[in-house]
């Protein structure tokens, strides 16, 4: 939960402040410990800060403040071709004057290395990726795919013990993006390099992660396992950003131990684990992930029942997406299954609704 | 190229008239340059043809210019100085104007407006007033009446040819390929000459060869400020419409046609070079 302590991980940014222009700071005292071996994904909307982030570690951005570490050595005055820090970039930033070996070889030439050894690792590194014969190819004979292994290769090459990859599936159709999701996943329990990996995609971040920031506005909001990110956001903008999320407003109406009741705009009450809300009287959010919802009869036996209106069916195949009207919300989803059940369904018809306490927890009001 | 099926008759009209125009410009551009070549081969001392000429008969042409040109030292000796001062003018106006184009093509460069316009300004001023506050200047520094003055001179005109070039290619430059060499590794010089340089090279090239053009038929600035050391092939020619009226010079002018042609031929077939590259950058 929350930030981890700093200094003992392998990266690590020390209470790290950046601004452009002096006055906004797009990055607001970052601490985040990135343990060796760890894929960390650093997730957030555009302009959230977190590929500021990884320019400051790659060396492209200076921080304002803050200081940030590789390995127990400040880096903040290495400049970036001493870091030995991989990366892969976002349009893959392959030479085009060279060949796909002559990319790879290039790396290695910079730290002397023989030709002997040379043409080992590119070939390891190629045959890596499922790239072996495309060596004596040019960048701009490949295709996306292809490039985007190469530059994977690229930045794999030298054996850092760190490799950044900025976004680097974004130009990718969906079925390639997810091939290579599991590709990475696999060269990096295969190596056990630390991976810091930046994406504004979230199921990117869930597949592929040990762990995700999430950021907003320069802060990292949340720092969680991808389960825990799922199932238990810490506040109204995760629980948003994360998966597909019911939201209901209203007030906290008392508080008994851990959970509370609140009492909602149309006047109904609901029993929900308090997360995020100081006490009494406070306006809340309630976050209600679609899957957890019960509907029909078996809500009869859940501590939060309601009736509700189907007012939409969307078909989605393995499931059905009811739009429903609950507590005067019109835009409240339940995911039912593909099943007898699910396919009698009809628009306007009501039908109980009902969920847990633990499945629907009360954060900040956003 | 067929015309549409649609035209009117007045649309027919300017197709034609239209063709008529661009023609004449050509020839209007062309004539006095391709006139003096067949001229060149006069065997009598005039600029006219004469009637032998006129008729085709071998005893009207001759290759006594293209000798005497060759034969002479003080020709020569232009060649020579001319080679001499575009060769160095051209290396330090490269040099620098890469350095230059390179150095505004940063985003945190300030002022580039106000230095941009410093840089090309040799172009804009007339010709006339550089050449008059070089030759001032170079008096006062001692360096008038030398190569060193002529070469510098020569360099100021050049760079901004090579700073306009190199921009224009850098437009298209992916600077990420920069940033992806530092973190493979590579320090900024090594950066410079295995990534950057291969790629901007057909635009560091095309303006080395305007920088080269430039001063290799400059006239003015050498007038002012070279001594007689150091008369180029324009100057030479100068002396040789104005002292002795002899067809040598249409010799040379041909010679230095055909250098232009060849030079201008590399400079295209770079530029074909440059965007085939710049169309291999990925993404």
């Amino acid at each position: 939960m929350g930030n981890a302590s700093t200094s003992d991980g392998f990266v690590a940014f020390d209470r790290v402040q950046k601004s452009y222009d002096g006055e906004t700071l797009v990055v607001k005292d970052l601490n985040l410990s990135i343990a060796k071996g760890e894929f960390m994904t650093m997730l957030g909307p555009s302009g959230s800060g977190k590929t500021t982030c990884l320019m400051m570690l790659a060396g492209f951005e200076t921080a304002t403040s803050g200081e940030i570490s590789l390995d127990g050595r400040p880096i903040n005055s290495v400049p970036p071709h001493k870091r030995g820090i991989g990366m892969v970039f976002q349009n893959y930033a392959l030479f085009p004057h060279m060949t796909v070996g002559e990319n790879l070889s290039f790396p290695l030439e910079v730290r002397g290395m023989g030709k002997s050894e040379r043409e080992k690792k590119v070939k390891r590194a190629l045959d890596m990726v499922q790239m072996g014969k495309f060596a004596g190819r040019r960048p701009a004979q490949l295709s996306g795919g292809q490039q985007q292994r190469i530059a994977l290769a690229r930045s794999l090459v030298f054996e850092p013990d760190l490799v950044l990859m900025d976004e680097p599936l974004g130009a990718l159709d969906k079925n390639l993006r997810e091939r290579m999701q599991y590709e990475i996943k696999h060269i990096h329990n295969n190596l056990g390099v630390t991976v810091v990996y930046v994406t504004h995609d979230q199921t990117e971040a869930l597949t592929m992660s040990d762990n995700v920031a999430v950021f907003d506005d320069g802060i990292i909001q949340q720092l969680a396992p991808p389960d825990v990110l799922y199932e238990k956001p810490d506040n109204a903008f995760v629980a948003a950003f994360i998966g597909e999320n019911n939201t209901l407003r209203g007030k906290v109406d008392g508080v008994n131990g851990t959970t509370c009741t609140v009492r909602l705009d149309d006047g109904s009450e609901v029993k929900a684990l308090k997360v995020n809300v100081a006490g009494d009287g406070v306006r809340t959010t309630l976050s209600l992930r679609p899957e957890r919802v019960v509907l029909g009869e078996e809500a009869a036996s859940m501590p939060n029942r309601f009736e509700a209106e189907v007012l939409e069916l969307i078909y989605l195949g393995d499931h059905i997406r009811v739009r429903m009207n609950v507590c005067g919300d019109d835009e409240f989803i339940v995911k039912v299954p593909n099943n007898k059940g699910g396919r009698d369904m009809k628009v306007g018809q009501k039908a109980p609704v009902g969920w847990a306490i633990e499945d629907c927890r009360a954060l900040d009001p956003s | 190229m067929a015309m549409p099926a649609y035209y009117t008759t007045k649309d027919k009209v300017w197709h034609y008239t239209f063709r008529v125009i661009c023609f004449a410009i050509f020839f209007f551009l062309l004539a006095p340059i391709l006139i003096m070549i067949p001229l060149s081969f006069n065997a009598a001392p005039f600029f006219t043809f004469t009637r032998e000429m006129l008729t085709l008969q071998p005893e009207g042409f001759s290759l006594r210019w293209y000798q005497d040109f060759l034969s002479s030292e003080s020709w020569m000796r232009s060649i020579r100085n001319s080679f001499i001062i575009g060769i160095a003018a051209t290396l330090l106006s490269t040099t620098l104007g890469t350095l230059a184009a390179l150095g505004l093509s940063k985003s945190e460069m300030p002022a580039k407006g106000l230095i941009m316009g410093i840089l090309i300004s040799p172009m804009i001023v007339p010709l006339i007033i550089s050449a008059a506050g070089m030759f001032f200047f170079f008096s006062s520094i001692k360096i008038a009446q030398t190569y060193l003055g002529v070469v510098l001179a020569h360099a100021a005109l050049g760079t901004p040819f090579v700073v306009i070039t190199v921009t224009a290619t850098l437009v298209g430059f992916d600077h990420s390929l920069t940033r992806a060499a530092a973190n493979l590794g590579a320090s900024p010089t090594r950066t410079f000459f295995k990534i950057t340089m291969p790629l901007i090279l057909p635009g560091v090239i095309s303006g080395a060869l305007f920088a080269f053009i430039t001063s290799f038929d400059e006239i003015v600035v050498v007038l002012f400020v070279a001594g007689v050391e150091q008369r180029t092939i324009p100057r030479e020619m100068w002396s040789g419409i104005r002292e002795d009226i002899s067809p040598t010079i249409l010799a040379v002018a041909t010679i230095l046609v055909l250098i232009s042609v060849a030079l201008l031929t590399v400079v295209e077939l770079l530029r074909r070079r440059g965007e085939r590259l710049r169309g291999m950058t990925p993404g």
